[in-house]
């Protein structure tokens, strides 16, 4: 990969979540959903984050955006740290990064019609002048694929994956850079779901836009990423790019979440490894590595020690994993410690 | 809204049929139709509406004009619900009054559910502090009896027919709080409310543009059926001597004035009992019948 411009840099990013109790309403603990996060996006690349659902995947994309305040930690866009802004200073910067939704029946205003969904967010970022709105309206809808004869229908006469595209084109209406795609294609059927996801590549291409994809398909994430983070209960356990991750994956866990990714090649027999127990509580996070509990390999120092997000020996430039046994675990001289 | 929405410009909307905006509102209405009970309530209120506007130009006599000679008489052709302690005829001061009880409901239930639904919406929108405050404030004016807090505060102002609006309506704000707080919580929580936070949208134009037209349905229901409540109120106001002061011809103070002559002449306070019950009830049965049309879960 060529070094490219970095356009947006999250450096430990933490999002607790207080749980208030108690007849005076204190706080007694803290949901720890993102705990010390930090990557790179790099300019028009695509970035997945993929993980079991409450690992903190969509927290982080919503914590980048301030849509719920992060607890601390910084995230740096274009160079300038947006948690320093003030609310004002943030919502100009909105317009450089738009956010689409999962659930294509609660994204969209139901009693607002395409055309005032649009226009609307071009009114609040003041992104086009009054009087060609009418014309960027009807060229969005174009664009994502819906015809002008739509413009002034309501939310409640488009299907799931026509209502998708109306909220593509709500966050293309003001020209973002980045576009933080929060499970956009997991409410849809998969059919639909192929469409979309070309719509998103094509519009990549066509506006040089970069996405941090949030998912849980890892499907869908092998077919539109450039770059993957594998996240497990809040934090990151490997970082690669796409070939590096699928073929030559050196945490634990993310060879057990791969392995649950049905293949069509009878020739060649995977392992299936499959994980007991469940995730623990994010409220009380397991100290040490927070996969030991139910990782095969794990050994008193997994217990201990928090294992760092690190580069290996036999792995490629960029790709990190945050495993005590990475190595040894690949080369065979680590076993699984439970059977 | 500034932006014009319809593009007589563009002939493949102009051929569209009626605004699709208006069809939940059909849907609404049809589903009214059905109940009949919300549609006697309907037709009743729009009777007692035109009573009022038209009303006090063809009663037969004025409100206020004493005929000693014809105190007391029972209902007759000349006087249909017959004449109370002063003469008047009881049929013409319940027609001029029911101006007067429709726009005390009226306007009571407007000045309480405006700061209701403010109160409501800033508490939850906002939630945290500022929500426990309002709330708690709510909890304090809903933990009197309506009517009793009515009271006290017609007490503190003085007895008119103003002063009346004034407590009926506070007393009716924390009704209205309570429920758009809860809507506001369901609407606010949903992902277009989140999009317009990341388009970076004024908390304003959120609330008012996002969440209020989205809540208006119970904000609808509440205020018909309170202005039931609110035309009670007055009344039991009045007929405590705290509102419409003499000779106003307001049923509550009429109410009161029979309640003396109940043995000999039991039609002075009948009549205009009988008519706040009316109106009340044609409240009530609109504002149940729009309750259940309002709700989705019913069906056509």
């Amino acid at each position: 990969m060529q070094k490219q411009k970095e356009l947006l840099k999250v450096t430990d990013l933490k999002q607790y979540f207080p749980i208030k109790g108690g007849i005076l309403g204190r706080t007694v603990n803290h949901v720890k959903a993102v705990d010390g996060v930090s990557f790179t996006i790099y300019e028009g690349e695509t970035l997945s984050i993929v993980g079991e659902s409450g690992c903190g995947k969509s927290t982080t994309g919503r914590a980048i955006l301030r849509l719920d305040e992060p607890t601390s930690g910084e995230v740096e866009f274009d160079g300038n740290n947006l948690l320093d802004y003030s609310k004002k200073e943030m919502n100009k910067v909105r317009k450089d990064m738009q956010i689409i939704f999962q659930d294509p029946y609660a994204s969209i205003n139901p009693r607002h019609t395409v055309r005032q969904i649009l226009t609307e967010a071009m009114e609040i970022q003041n992104s086009v002048p009054k009087q060609e709105r009418n014309d960027r309206v009807l060229e969005l809808m174009q664009t994502v694929g819906l015809g002008p004869h739509q413009a002034d229908r309501l939310p409640h006469e488009f299907s799931g994956g026509q209502r998708q595209r109306i909220g593509i084109a709500r966050a293309l209406s003001v020209d973002p850079q980045l576009i933080i795609a929060d499970e956009a294609v997991s409410a849809l059927d998969v059919s639909i779901q192929a469409q979309v996801i070309n719509l998103l590549k094509k519009l990549q291409r066509d506006f040089k836009l970069t996405y941090l994809f949030i998912s849980h398909d890892l499907g869908v994430v092998r077919h539109i990423s450039d770059r993957i983070i594998v996240m497990y209960l809040g934090k990151i356990v490997e970082i690669a790019d796409k070939k590096s991750l699928f073929n030559n994956q050196m945490h634990p866990y993310t060879k057990a979440l791969l392995s649950a990714i049905p293949s069509t090649n009878t020739e060649v027999k995977r392992e299936r490894i499959i994980l007991k127990g469940d995730v623990p509580s994010p409220i009380d996070p397991p100290a040490g590595c927070r996969f030991h509990t139910r990782c095969p390999f794990a050994t008193d120092l997994c217990r201990t020690e928090v294992p760092e997000l690190r580069n290996g020996d036999g792995m490629t430039d960029g790709h990190m994993a945050a495993c005590h046994y990475m190595e040894e675990i690949k080369n065979g001289e680590h076993q699984p410690t439970v059977v | 809204m500034s932006h014009s929405t319809e593009h007589i410009d563009n002939p493949r909307t102009a051929v569209k049929p009626p605004n699709p905006r208006f069809r939940n509102w059909n849907i609404v209405l049809r589903k009214l139709k059905k109940n009949k009970s919300a549609m006697i309530g309907g037709f009743l209120i729009l009777f007692f509406i035109l009573v009022a506007l038209i009303g006090p130009y063809i009663t037969p006599y004025a409100p206020q004009t004493q005929i000693m000679v014809n105190k007391l008489q029972p209902p007759s052709f000349e006087h249909w619900f017959g004449t109370d302690n002063f003469g008047r005829d009881i049929f013409s001061r319940i027609i001029h009054g029911t101006g007067l009880t429709l726009l005390v409901g009226f306007f009571s239930v407007l000045l309480g559910a405006t700061v209701g639904v403010l109160f409501g919406i800033i508490a939850g929108y906002y939630g945290g502090r500022i929500d426990s405050i309002i709330m708690r404030l709510m909890d304090i004016l809903l933990a009197f009896p309506g009517i009793l807090l009515a009271l006290a505060i017609v007490t503190v102002l003085g007895g008119s027919l103003v002063n009346v609006i004034i407590a009926v309506a506070i007393s009716s704000i924390p009704v209205f709080a309570r429920i758009v707080r809860g809507s506001t919580l369901s609407v606010k929580k949903l992902e277009y409310i989140d999009a317009m936070k990341a388009l970076g949208a004024s908390d304003a134009r959120i609330i008012f543009k996002h969440i209020f037209p989205n809540i208006t349905s119970p904000i609808i229901v509440q205020a018909t059926l309170n202005i039931a409540t609110a035309i009670l109120s007055a009344s039991g106001l009045s007929f405590l001597g705290l509102g419409a002061q003499p000779p106003t011809p307001e049923w509550g103070a009429m109410l009161s004035d029979g309640r003396n002559f109940l043995y000999n002449a039991p039609h002075v306070a009948l009549f205009p009992g009988l008519a706040i019950v009316a109106v009340v009830l044609a409240f009530n049965m609109l504002g149940d019948g729009l309750r259940d049309a309002f709700d989705p879960k019913t069906k056509e």
